[in-house]
């Protein structure tokens, strides 16, 4: 009876606490404190009102503020998946449960943000290694819609966005069939014949380049505000891109595709990110020189090709950083996107140094999405996205013990840790 | 490009057998993790393939050839319980009992993931059948000793094993959505258990029948032997224990379901594969003394796999279970070694019990763990050389021993590239040369299954 009544006041009563507990300012004291953009400090760190307003090592905790001895742990901020499904597929076998693929191949106008479903069983697991933000794509056949960057936390999808529409997704046309594995744009041996596949190729770029060259039109025509101009939500969606303001994420894998990528972006005056790179080759004085950043799939991938060199999938961060590539990680998915930081640190077995697989999870992807005066590292004005760990996050056997996203403590219970503790224990 | 993998695989045939295995080989100067014996810093001595001696001083006889480990990381060849390389089709999926059928008959020895697993470490692997049918063909185990033809690929001596599956996936041809496809008995959980009690069923009749003829003979009887059935006679073999069952499951229902079918007929499962809610029947499964071979942390990619947990290793490990890690990938098998590591993280297990999950215990899972999984006197020397501890998300594999040859180096590999690259781009300029303007094109077939 009055139980239906009690559980939104009790819950109305949990966000009003939580809230008041964000006004008090946090002392943090005794950290190892890596900054990621500078050297490691051990000392102190202050928070208030979310963001970072002290790092010190002999910074004094203000009186009122609420201390919590750091006890030694490490201080990293938190990590930032460049490329996932999360809240979009819960379980990927299940039609049901997967929002990413619309039908039709220009949707510009479609946007993540409303579709990613926060109670998904994804996010509180994924932040338990130690991500505090995502980049959430569509996949679609060529323009798929926008992808929004995501805090993982929230009541609500207008709570956890960073940024609604942090970039527009676009699959560049590719020489081969289609098909390919966990969000991979890698196809498996082509049924088609060539001929068959060169035309569908062909046909794609032409129907792309129409779509840009209408858009343009249509932002000319309404540049001049002619009477009874009736609004097109898929161009409208397109002025950002064609303005410049709104980055393009072309998935584009092999040397063709991004030599095809980056005449396009340049005949269209976009700017562009790359997604999925595998093999770049020649291309990557063009990425350096053309400042056209990276999002890498994940380093543990075969080889593209059989008589490829075993490790190519591995050394290819590597590649790009000795190139002076901007370049981040991606994960492509929702529940292997805990895996982030080992897919990070497997570049580094491989030649990558560890600050840069670290700067590739944190700094390097905010400054990919132009949010790096917010997140992405620990430096004075920042929102307050930290972790305290007993070791380094890259490593797999390090224990994430305690996570803030906007100066918030996050729980870092999950469905995992509930099922564990619930059969450990059975008698 | 099979011309190109043909060159490849030729060029690493070359480099392969640095050493021959008639001399003794000693390696020094290495931080050996036995996973049995504790961990020490000191060499090992390998005789005609085998270990002969683990100590921290061990005399290097004369003319035997010396490794300098360098202070690197030295650990047992990585056991990969469940594998589908080397294997040119693995799914017999028409019928939902396919024992009659084996990977042995369509073994490659030069598929290129065989090289790759090496590369991660991997020298013992368990090729399964798939998972189309409720019981599937029979599996065989391997050694990747790359370079090798069919048969110099397979561990010899090892006990032979047969495919099962429950759940979603033998099931799924039941329940086929597809216009016009053909429905395949069984569409449900019920109805797996019917195909596996029928078949087993069938099997004691049909070794009934044998046992009768026998009998018959021996008394001087002139009778004419039964039919043979060669879809029953894996089932039999099973049934007195000379053949090791390889059960893919995920649900603890399931796995409760087939527990209990084994104990009505009498005979055992070896392992649970997946076996990802094996932490709710952990007490069941070590009371069967079934062994469970697990992914680290897989989830969510199906319905079945929804209450996955990476915690699943360690819980059957601590409650009894011989549990291993597997990749059941041509990739993950690459990396078995950090898959392991994440059992330090969820559960808390120590470094030894984590290596043992790659190890000793998929040996003892493969009854083979007189002859591998452990750094011991005795044993045969596959060996893996690390840079850092293998359990190091930053280590990588240096060189990898099967019976005390060198089947991978990475200096050569990496020093072999710029040849190969060489005779790749002079066989495309061969082939640009002799291409004839139009020439009808004919589309190459497809060597992987599909």
């Amino acid at each position: 009876m009055n139980m239906r009544r009690f559980v939104p006041i009790a819950m109305l009563a949990a966000a009003v606490l939580a809230s008041a507990e964000d006004a008090a300012p946090l002392f943090i004291r005794n950290a190892v404190i890596h900054p990621v953009t500078a050297g490691e400090i051990t000392g102190s760190l202050l928070v208030k009102d979310g963001l970072i307003a002290g790092i010190g090592a002999k910074l004094a905790a203000p009186k009122g503020v609420k201390v919590l001895d750091a006890k030694g742990a490490h201080l990293y901020p938190g990590m930032i998946d460049s490329a996932t499904v999360m809240g979009l597929t819960e379980i990927s076998s299940v039609r049901e449960t997967q929002d990413a693929s619309e039908l039709g191949d220009f949707n510009p106008q479609l946007r993540t943000i409303v579709a990613i479903n926060p109670d998904s069983e994804h996010i509180p697991v994924a932040r338990a290694n130690g991500i505090t933000s995502v980049i959430t794509i569509p996949s679609g056949s060529i323009i798929g819609g926008q992808a929004a960057l995501i805090h993982l936390d929230g009541w609500t999808w207008e709570d956890m966005a960073v940024s609604r529409s942090a970039a527009m997704h676009l699959i560049f046309p590719v020489l081969s069939g289609g098909g390919g594995r966990r969000g991979s744009s890698i196809a498996g041996p082509s049924r088609a014949s060539f001929s068959e596949t060169q035309r569908r190729y062909e046909e794609q770029k032409r129907k792309l380049g129409q779509f840009f060259e209408e858009a343009r039109r249509y932002q000319k025509a309404k540049a001049a505000k002619p009477a009874g101009f009736k609004t097109d939500l898929k161009f409208e969606a397109m002025l950002p891109v064609l303005d410049r303001k709104l980055p393009v994420m072309v998935v584009a894998s092999r040397e063709r595709a991004i030599k095809d990528a980056i005449v396009f972006s340049e005949k269209e005056n976009i700017r562009i990110v790359l997604a999925q790179v595998r093999e770049p080759g020649a291309t990557l004085g063009d990425l350096k020189s053309k400042n056209i950043p990276v999002i890498l799939p994940e380093t543990f991938a075969l080889p593209l090709e059989e008589d490829d060199a075993y490790d190519s999938p591995f050394t290819l961060p590597n590649e790009l950083f000795k190139s002076g590539v901007l370049f981040a990680f991606g994960t492509f998915d929702s529940s292997f996107v805990r895996n982030l930081p080992y897919q990070a640190a497997n570049a580094v077995a491989f030649g990558l140094p560890q600050q840069e697989a670290l700067k590739a999870v944190t700094i390097n992807a905010a400054r990919i999405w132009g949010v790096e005066d917010k997140i992405g590292s620990i430096e004075k004005g920042k929102w307050a996205d930290f972790i305290l760990t007993d070791g380094d996050p890259l490593e797999t056997r390090t224990q994430i013990k305690q996570m803030f996203i906007r100066g918030r403590e996050v729980n870092l219970e999950n469905r995992h840790t509930r099922l564990y503790h619930r059969y450990l224990n059975r008698p | 490009m099979k011309l190109l993998s043909n060159l490849v695989l030729l060029d690493l045939v070359l480099f392969a057998p640095t050493c021959l295995p008639a001399a003794d080989i000693v390696i020094q100067n290495a931080r050996i993790l036995t996973v049995t014996k504790g961990n020490l810093t000191g060499s090992i001595l390998i005789r005609d393939g085998k270990i002969q001696e683990v100590a921290e001083k061990v005399l290097a006889p004369p003319g035997a050839q010396i490794i300098d480990a360098g202070g690197q990381f030295v650990m047992p060849g990585i056991i990969d319980c469940h594998s589908h390389i080397a294997a040119e089709s693995i799914n017999e999926s028409s019928i939902s009992v396919s024992s009659m059928v084996g990977i042995e008959d369509v073994l490659d020895p030069e598929e290129i993931s065989i090289y790759r697993a090496l590369a991660g470490g991997v020298t013992t692997a368990n090729v399964l059948h798939g998972s189309a049918n409720a019981i599937g063909g029979k599996c065989s185990v391997i050694k990747t000793r790359w370079g090798k033809d069919a048969r110099g690929i397979l561990f010899d001596g090892s006990k032979p094993g047969i495919k099962f599956a429950l759940g979603e996936n033998p099931k799924r041809r039941g329940g086929s959505t597809t216009p016009g496809a053909v429905l395949r008995y069984p569409a449900t959980r019920m109805g797996v258990e019917d195909v596996i009690r029928q078949a087993f069923t069938d099997a004691k009749f049909y070794q009934a029948a044998w046992k009768d003829h026998a009998a018959k003979k021996a008394r001087g009887e002139q009778v004419s032997p039964p039919r043979r059935d060669l879809k029953l006679e894996p089932l039999v073999e099973v049934l007195e224990g000379k053949r090791l069952v390889h059960a893919h499951c995920y649900r603890a229902d399931e796995i409760l379901m087939l527990l209990r079918v084994a104990d009505d007929f009498g005979f055992k499962i070896r392992t649970l594969q997946h076996v990802l809610e094996g932490y709710k029947v952990a007490r069941e499964i070590a009371a069967h003394g079934a062994g469970a071979s697990t992914f680290s942390d897989w989830w969510a990619y199906k319905v079945e796999a929804y209450d996955a947990i990476p915690f699943n290793a360690a819980i059957m490990h601590k409650k009894g279970v011989l549990v291993s890690l597997n990749s059941d990938s041509a990739e993950l098998m690459r990396h078995l070694n950090t898959e392991a590591a994440k059992t330090l993280k969820y559960g808390g297990l120590t470094e030894d019990e984590a290596l043992a999950m790659i190890t000793i215990n998929p040996a003892k899972q493969l009854m083979v763990e007189s002859r591998v999984g452990s750094i011991e006197a005795g044993k045969d020397a596959d060996l893996v050389l690390y840079d850092k501890h293998p359990l190091s998300n930053y280590a990588k594999v240096q060189k990898v021993l099967i019976e005390g040859e060198v089947y991978f180096d990475r200096d050569k590999d990496v020093s072999g590239r710029a040849e190969i690259e060489a005779r790749r781009k002079a066989l495309n300029e061969k082939q640009r040369r002799q291409r004839r303007p139009a020439a009808p094109s004919k589309p190459a077939a497809s060597r992987r299954p599909v």
